[in-house]
């Protein structure tokens, strides 16, 4: 007998596909975030003293 | 309504799976693009020296910013897109998506775009993007779409917006010739998008929307499209005496003006009759796709799509290719 609550092959692959726009939608954040912060660190010289 | 629900329901187990594409459809990709388009000419207008990257990272904030604005719109007029040929295939009117997702992916890339803006520019194109998004989802969604056939006229502002926050993010100011971009776009919203509703307007009745040609008659928007574009056709080439366009944009605002006259004045000189056929041969209407009555109001709606982005295209080749504008400005210390 099966599971009424399990996932269709379909509602499975929908849900890779939503995750993997997710997760690649983080990692450009992550990513811009981290080359603006590059680029404003070095307009306003650096770290150095 | 969950899978196990919509099988329950006798739905197709796939029909209401939100795919990926789905996401990507709340944020309204083809109005999208002509955001970027008009954002991205302001920027390089400005005539300010900025990182590539974050020259990128604003315009990408002004993607992201229309995205979550359009997502916020689909979320509160899912009703109405229910009823409309145009709009009812949209993921939360087909139950794919649901309105509260909708509304939180809204906010969270509203918020997100904002932020980083400020980060990456300055808080002035932050600030500029928060107001645009306000007004879109404030001003037009929520008040005036439902309530004016004034609608597109005042909510416009949110779409003409975008070449003032590319500017103010290159730049830190926001100075006349912005301005008068961001006017000729809120100019050209109203003829280009009235067209449109004289051969859609049956769905627009049928959602309730107070649709200029539904509110005072077909032949009297006609006659309102030809003013606008009167104005708009002198409108377009302002920035030539501003200091802001060259050879090249006044022979395309030139001739595009005057096209766009003579294709308008057609429209007003249709019959009674005129503009009530909709539908294409085979049954199908699309935005272009439409029959013999129809032809003259999809004419007036495809060209000015055209004529204002051949407008900032001509200013976007312009600056990319270093040519000189024709006048310096005639108000120099106005327009600087």
């Amino acid at each position: 007998m099966s599971d009424p609550n399990q996932e269709s092959e379909a509602a499975a692959k929908a849900r890779r596909a939503r995750n993997l726009l997710l997760a690649g939608a983080l990692i450009g954040f992550v990513v811009l975030i981290f080359v603006i912060t590059v680029i404003k660190i070095g307009h306003n010289g650096g770290l150095t003293p | 309504m969950n899978t196990t629900e919509a099988i329950a329901a006798g739905a197709s187990p796939a029909a209401d799976v939100a795919r990926a594409s789905d996401y990507i459809a709340l944020l309204k990709p083809r109005v999208m693009s002509l955001v970027v388009f008009t954002a991205i000419t302001g920027l390089l207008c400005a005539r300010t020296p900025i990182d590539p990257w974050l020259g990128f990272a604003a315009i990408l904030c002004i993607t992201i910013g229309a995205g979550g604005s359009a997502a916020l719109n689909m979320a509160y007029d899912s009703d109405i897109d229910a009823v409309m040929r145009r709009t009812k295939r949209r993921p939360v009117p087909a139950g794919r998506v649901q309105p509260s997702d909708a509304r939180a992916l809204g906010l969270t890339l509203s918020i997100l775009s904002v932020g980083v803006m400020g980060l990456a520019t300055n808080w002035l194109a932050a600030g500029l993007l928060a107001f645009t998004i306000a007004f879109y989802v404030l001003v037009y969604t929520l008040w005036l779409k439902r309530r004016t056939p004034q609608n597109i006229v005042i909510g416009g502002l949110a779409g003409a917006l975008p070449p003032l926050v590319g500017w103010a993010a290159a730049s830190g100011t926001a100075p006349l010739n912005a301005w008068l971009l961001v006017a000729i776009i809120f100019v050209w919203t109203p003829p280009h998008f009235w067209a449109l509703s004289l051969y859609t307007c049956e769905d627009y009745a049928a959602a309730g929307v107070p649709m200029m040609p539904l509110v005072r008659g077909r032949a009297s928007t006609r006659w309102q499209i030809l003013a606008y574009c009167l104005v708009l056709a002198p409108l377009g080439l302002a920035p030539v005496i501003t200091g802001l366009g060259g050879v090249l944009y006044a022979a395309v605002a030139s001739l595009g003006g005057l096209g766009l006259i003579a294709l308008v004045a057609r429209l007003a000189a249709s019959g009674p009759r005129d503009d009530v056929e909709p539908v294409a041969a085979d049954g199908r209407t699309t935005l272009y796709k439409v029959g013999k009555g129809a032809r003259r109001a999809r004419d007036v709606f495809a060209f000015s799509l055209a004529y204002l982005f051949a407008l900032f295209a001509a200013l976007l080749i312009e600056r990319l290719a270093g040519l000189a504008p024709l006048s310096p400005g005639l108000i120099p210390q106005v327009f600087p």
